[in-house]
């Protein structure tokens, strides 16, 4: 497969853009200890958004790894994982806020500092979504990539650390025009008293066509029925 | 954060300044002074109150799932739960709870997760995601889907497991338990009563909620 497009997003680093369907993006932590936070929109009416609770109850599973798709709030696939070298990304941990930031790391700022300064998710994706003509009402529960929060018997949340070493790999498929927001900035539950986010890789290249045997297709019942209405909403587009 | 912490409430029934049934399938929607205590009941059990606030004064800034749990680091709602915004801005802290422990990774149910999780032909069901937009368009205040955000389902049991799954658990609540919550700041409250046939949580059996208002 030929790589159609890259970007290694720096600790900090942000970025958007609209990624056709059928396309793999594929991620790849440069060192260990990634953290990278998305969002996803149905790129021609992004009111459609990446839904976490339907994504988790749907597949019955507070984690995402290989297999799971992440379903937006109208019952479609917006985009499967596809592969995964890590077992578990995390789901309910969410982004980094301006005052966590402050707090955890210290005030910083961009005329001490330059562009060493400590950027947070709250920021860097409300810039994204107005930028797409969003704002921050459409701010919802992101996904991180290769962080991992297990929950105990009480429901206590424990960021687990050392989960990703340098090198983990997790690839995501379009399936549908996707308007992607990242952010690489630090999980709000690690507690790491450094800024810990390491440069990210995103590379996209062209996707095979979703066969009857696909493993995310198959992966669960409730996975084919989305993949379902996902294709029926593009045979009515066109 | 405890498990369940059950606080009975001071409040007496005669003292409240609001009082209405809503039925199964309706819907609620009403702005909260500050300091005002909203009481919802589970009149006849097992029922899940889908609900969802934002800050009355910026609306942009709703309900957050994620920043209400890792704010207490423990993913169930019960006394003394503060539920925070987008934000993280403390919008209401839960002051009293008979049932034992409150969901918040759920979400709601709509027609097209319906057909997701059940299948196709559930797409006419009725739903909360319908009761929530109609109150939007009836509350007449701008609201719009864009501002429905993962809500909190009261008196419902979604258990996440150490290995990561998630499960749907009996329901914890039973007949005349409650929750109550002080609104800090002026604070909408959206409410779907859930209509769900499809989730044996509530034995398929919809029922009645009732909701209360205290000045303090
Ligand atoms: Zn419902």
């Amino acid at each position: 497969m030929n790589g159609v497009w890259q970007i290694t997003i720096p600790a900090g680093g942000k970025w958007s853009g609209v990624v056709g369907r059928g396309r793999l993006v594929r991620f790849t932590a440069l060192e260990e200890g990634a953290n990278l936070t998305v969002l996803l929109y149905n790129a021609k009416d992004p009111s459609e958004r990446y839904n976490m609770p339907d994504t988790l109850k749907a597949q019955h599973t507070s984690h995402l790894t290989r297999g799971h798709v992440l379903m937006s709030d109208n019952g479609r696939v917006l985009a499967s994982l596809t592969e995964d070298t890590l077992g578990w990304h995390d789901p309910i941990g969410g982004y980094s806020t301006r005052a966590g930031t402050d707090a955890r790391y210290g005030l910083t700022n961009y005329q001490e500092l330059r562009n060493n300064w400590l950027r947070s998710g709250e920021e860097n994706l409300t810039v994204e979504l107005v930028r797409a003509g969003l704002g921050r009402r459409d701010l919802v529960p992101p996904v991180n990539l290769f962080s991992k929060i297990s929950c105990d018997e009480q429901g206590d949340m424990h960021f687990v650390p050392r989960h990703c070493p340098k090198g983990a790999q997790v690839t995501l498929r379009t399936e549908m025009d996707t308007l992607v927001l990242l952010s690489n900035t630090p999980n709000p539950m690690d507690p790491s008293p450094s800024y810990p986010s390491v440069p990210v890789l995103v590379e996209v290249l062209a996707a095979e066509p979703v066969n009857e045997d696909d493993y995310c297709l198959n992966f669960r019942p409730e996975n084919t029925r989305a993949f379902e209405n996902t294709w029926a909403y593009y045979a009515l587009l066109g | 954060m405890a498990v369940f912490n059950r606080v009975e409430s001071p409040r007496k029934i005669e003292d409240a300044v609001y009082d209405v049934i809503v039925p199964a399938g309706d819907g609620w929607m009403k702005e909260l002074e500050p300091g005002q205590v909203l009481r919802i009941v589970d009149l006849e059990g097992n029922q899940a109150a889908d609900t969802l606030f934002y800050d009355a004064e910026n609306p942009e800034d709703h309900y957050s799932a994620i920043a209400t749990m890792t704010g207490q680091g423990n993913i169930y709602l019960t006394a003394g739960s503060v539920l925070r915004t987008e934000s993280g801005k403390a919008l209401l802290t839960i002051v009293a709870d008979t049932c034992g422990r409150h969901d918040t990774l759920g979400g709601a149910c709509s027609a097209q997760s319906n057909t997701v999780r059940y299948s196709h032909d559930t797409l006419p069901m009725h739903n909360c995601r319908d009761t929530f937009l109609l109150q939007m368009a009836k509350f007449d205040k701008g609201y719009l889907k864009r501002d429905l955000a993962p809500n909190i389902n009261f008196f419902m049991n979604v258990p996440v497991t150490p290995e990561g799954g998630l499960k749907f658990d009996d329901g914890v609540s039973s007949p005349g338990a409650y929750v109550e919550m002080q609104a800090h700041g002026r604070t909408t409250a959206l409410v779907s009563n859930c209509p769900q046939l499809n989730n044996p949580c509530n034995a398929y059996n919809p029922t009645p909620i009732r909701i209360l208002i205290w000045d303090n």
